[in-house]
């Protein structure tokens, strides 16, 4: 009869100590890991870098505070490129938490552009529910949506506004989508009715089910999929924001759950032996 | 005819809706707009309902001093204060009972309720969905073990995605020729999960979409009815 | 003769020029919609372009309603436009190297359909599976044995009041995140008439937290009625389904304190679950709790096959109230659903053939644009 007990199930406290320690470290001391850029985050940098200076586009915050770690440092990159571009953003949300999102990411912005000023370079025009609806009526008249903006400005005093009627005045929309409504709803109704250029982010999980969008009738411009997306566009406009930093973590984090999934194998494999 | 009535309703209903989906003419184009908004106001009035239900339990644990009442209380007064704070000085476009407090948002910065939101309420919001991140590294210990040829496929399938997600699986096989780069990690990793999972869990939401139409007929049909409050 | 046949080929070149370079505008209802839109299309000779198309307001003003791209030839109007009014449009478009312009005239009386003719080949597919359904439900009650598979999930639920019973612990059910227009929380509030049935039965407690405010009351009837056709009325109390919140991670934060707390021997998560799946299947697995699980979200299905002991992968969460009551006019239902699943593997093998020999009609065919 054998002697050998056998081996522990490691307490998964344990586990959960390993992992804050694994994932602080690089969030404290970035490790630098260098990220090879996709082609989708390229076409997405393709679509800003080569729209003309002065063109007014629009992103969209379709997400909330849940989803914030992967979307916020995407639409934090999207302003501050456009911005570099000398493009005019309309900021809008389909989701009710967005437009703080908005507003925070501006605010974050705008201490690296002081020249950069609200009703001239930027709006935020605010929450709108519908959906889809909301998104075909822009395509007819901005101003019916969005009688005003957020602070209660009509529409025809802000500076931005003048010359937009519709998505023709539009270079570009990028939705930052967590969910529904969101990205779908503008390829759909924007891009697929109206023709204007859609492109955006989304998280990693979402990812996958937009990979048929982006063919050869550019539904989709490229695509952010994720806190890896969002860290392969700060590379292509050279910040070190916070998803670059989170990608270290993230890095760490996934080889860490492997060597705890080989750990897992041996101990059942020595169950086994025994 | 207690139980009757609402069958005959529900036949009569479901019958119109799915009617609608087909017949874009008036009044069936506006009849699913029309319920949604019938379900809102009736969920509107339900939520106070839940509110009392709420209020209900956690009294009682409080007033009877059961194990941990504390906790209840912590939570009440939660309760109530973002309900009063929301109340009284309003969210960030509507005015509250006492106008937009305009002294309270100087100090503060922000309305009340947006303080309390954007200070205590996201950040707990994000806490909790962050232990998703520690739950999956003790699920994976657990459960990804090679058993059999199946649990085999997922592991290696799963370690690939997670290497090739990262910067560091990048660079494991960066090095390879422009005519070998379908070997290359993140590759694999979006072949993986843009064509088998992608397959797999479109096979599960065509089988779910056929569950929903048994369901939903027999429902209709008056077959099914423990929604109706159980029993025959 | 020569110089009169040069003559004719040269006018009928001219004319076929002529009728091949002639402009053309026409304003049609769009088929199949309520009547809010009309369809514009344009053919313009060489060299011109559509810069404008106008409508004519009630008052007999031109309003501008679209800026056309040089390549485009279609535009839909569906800007406040009402049935069975005549609207009338002009299109204006110039040639730059002409120095030239156009201004063509169009009208249409939009209608509104009574059958929209894109989804019939949808109302057949659904017409077959209802039919298939009733079919075999009828076969059923006719008294044909119909064979349904184990569903290890469902036969758990003996096993899992059996042990609450033993431990001398309660039963933990959540119902998702879901409201009651969600068919999953419908789904899982049928089990729960089943399980509260056998909880009563068994004198084991049940816990049900609800996250929406109708399901709430719903659940509260369905647990009574149980516990009333158990023959043990004084048995149920009010308070134990009861409402945490309507927020997402509240609700779990909320249901995961009841676990720590409570330690139920056995915990049920059935429904509508999102991001907090495996927030709650890992605590609950952390309380040595037997845990079954099922939704159709296909998203979340690998965290509770992880964490749980039983899952019910979509359908099997629906087929549930068939299964365990074991009618006849239920079982019928599950049958023709497999029937349906059939239909639709054929339809996927046909399409996929069809698609790589480079014939479309049958995607087509299932397009709605």
């Amino acid at each position: 009869m054998s002697d050998k007990q056998p081996p522990k199930q490691i307490d998964r406290r344990y586990i959960f100590l390993v992992l804050l320690i694994g994932v602080t470290i690089p969030l404290i001391f970035p490790l630098g890991f260098k990220s090879e850029v996709s082609g989708l985050s390229k076409q997405v940098y393709k679509l800003v870098e080569e729209t003309p200076a002065n063109s007014t586009v629009i992103i969209s915050f379709d997400y909330d505070p849940a989803t914030v770690t992967e979307l916020q440092p995407m639409a934090k990159a999207l302003i501050e490129h456009a911005w570099r571009k000398n493009q005019k953003i309309l900021a809008l949300a389909l989701w009710p938490q967005g437009v703080q999102m908005a507003e925070q990411a501006f605010a974050d912005i705008i201490k690296k552009y002081p020249d950069k000023k609200y009703g001239i370079d930027y709006v935020n025009l605010g929450y709108k529910t519908g959906g889809i609806v909301t998104i075909q009526a822009m395509g007819r008249d901005f101003k019916e949506i969005f009688p005003t903006d957020l602070k209660g400005t009509p529409y025809d005093e802000i500076e931005i506004l003048k010359n937009v009627r519709n998505y023709n005045q539009i270079g570009y929309i990028m939705s930052l989508s967590a969910g529904d409504p969101g990205l779908k709803q503008y390829v759909m109704a924007a891009h697929d009715m109206f023709k204007v250029k859609v492109s955006g982010g989304t998280t990693a999980v979402s990812t996958p089910g937009f990979m048929p969008y982006i063919n050869d009738q550019h539904q989709l411009y490229g695509l952010l999929g994720g806190l890896k997306g969002a860290a392969e566009y700060e590379s292509l406009i050279g910040v070190k924001g916070t998803a670059t930093s989170g990608m270290d973590a993230q890095s760490i984090a996934h080889i860490l759950i492997i060597i705890f999934i080989i750990m897992g194998n041996i101990r059942a494999y020595k169950m086994r032996k025994l | 005819m207690k139980r009757f009535l609402p069958l005959l309703i529900t036949f009569i209903v479901g019958f119109i809706v799915i009617s609608s989906e087909f017949i874009p003419h008036k009044p069936f184009n506006s009849i699913n707009a029309g319920l949604e908004n019938w379900f809102m106001i009736i969920s509107g009035f339900a939520i106070i309902l839940g509110q009392l239900s709420l209020i209900k339990v956690n009294s009682s644990k409080i007033i009877n001093k059961t194990q941990n009442w504390q906790y209840y209380l912590a939570g009440m007064v939660s309760f109530f204060v973002m309900v009063l704070c929301g109340v009284l000085w309003g969210t960030q476009d509507a005015p509250g009972l006492l106008g937009n407090g305009t002294l309270v948002s100087s100090w503060l910065g922000v309305k009340p309720f947006e303080y309390l939101f954007n200070n205590i309420y996201q950040h707990l919001s994000s806490t909790m969905f962050a232990l998703l991140a520690f739950f999956i590294a003790s699920a994976a210990y657990r459960a990804f073990i090679m058993r059999s040829f199946e649990s085999n496929l997922l592991m290696i399938a799963a370690v690939i995605v997670m290497l090739g997600r990262t910067s560091i699986g990048t660079s494991f096989t960066a090095w390879l020729p422009q005519g070998w780069r379908f070997l290359h990690l993140p590759n694999i990793a979006d072949f993986i999960v843009s064509f088998p999972t992608n397959a797999a869990q479109r096979a599960i939401m065509i089988s779910a979409a056929l569950g929903i139409v048994g369901s939903s007929l027999r429902i209709l049909l008056g077959i099914e009815r423990s929604y109706l409050g159980g029993g025959e | 003769m020569n110089k009169y046949i040069i003559l004719v080929l040269v006018s009928l070149a001219g004319l076929l020029y002529s009728v091949g370079s002639a402009a053309e505008f026409k304003a049609s209802d769009r088929p199949s919609d309520d009547g809010k839109a009309v369809d514009l299309t344009w053919k313009l000779p060489s060299g011109y372009a559509a810069v404008q198309i106008e409508r004519k307001d009630s008052a007999g003003v031109w309003v501008n309603i679209a800026s056309p791209l040089e390549s485009e030839s279609f535009f839909s109007d569906n800007d406040s436009i009402e049935p069975d009014n005549k609207y009338e449009y002009r299109l204006i478009a110039s040639s730059i190297s002409k120095g030239d312009s156009l201004v063509l005239l169009a009208d249409a009386i939009p209608v509104a359909q009574w059958f929209d003719f894109r989804k019939l080949p949808l109302l057949i597919m659904l017409l077959v599976l209802s039919l298939a359904v009733i079919y075999y439900i009828l076969s059923a009650r006719s008294g044909k044995e119909l064979f349904i598979r184990r569903i290890n999930g469902l036969e758990s639920m003996d096993e899992a009041v059996g042990r609450a019973t033993e431990k001398g612990k309660p039963i933990l059910f959540v119902p998702g995140i879901g409201d009651l227009d969600d068919i999953q929380t419908i789904a899982a509030l049928t089990i729960l008439s089943q399980l509260a049935f056998k909880a009563a039965t068994y004198n084991a407690d049940l816990i049900v937290p609800v996250c929406r405010s109708m399901v709430l009351s719903t659940a509260r009837e369905i647990v009574k009625e149980a516990y009333l056709k158990a023959g043990r009325p004084d048995a149920f109390r009010e308070g134990c389904v009861f409402y945490l919140t309507d927020d997402q991670f509240g609700y779990v934060a909320g249901i995961d304190g009841i676990m720590l707390r409570e330690k139920p021997a056995a915990n049920f998560f059935l429904g509508t679950f999102y991001a907090e799946a495996l927030i709650l299947a890992e605590t609950g697995f952390g309380t040595g709790a037997m845990q079954t699980a099922g939704t159709a979200q296909p998203h979340q299905l690998p965290f509770f096959v992880v964490s749980c002991d039983y899952t019910l992968i979509g359908e099997e969460l629906f087929a549930a109230s068939a299964y365990l009551s074991k009618e006849p006019n239920q079982l019928g239902s599950l049958k023709g659903q497999d029937f349906g699943k059939f239909i639709i593997v054929l339809l996927i093998l046909a399409g996929s053939v069809m698609e790589i020999a480079g014939y479309h009609w049958l995607k087509n065919m299932f397009m709605l644009e």
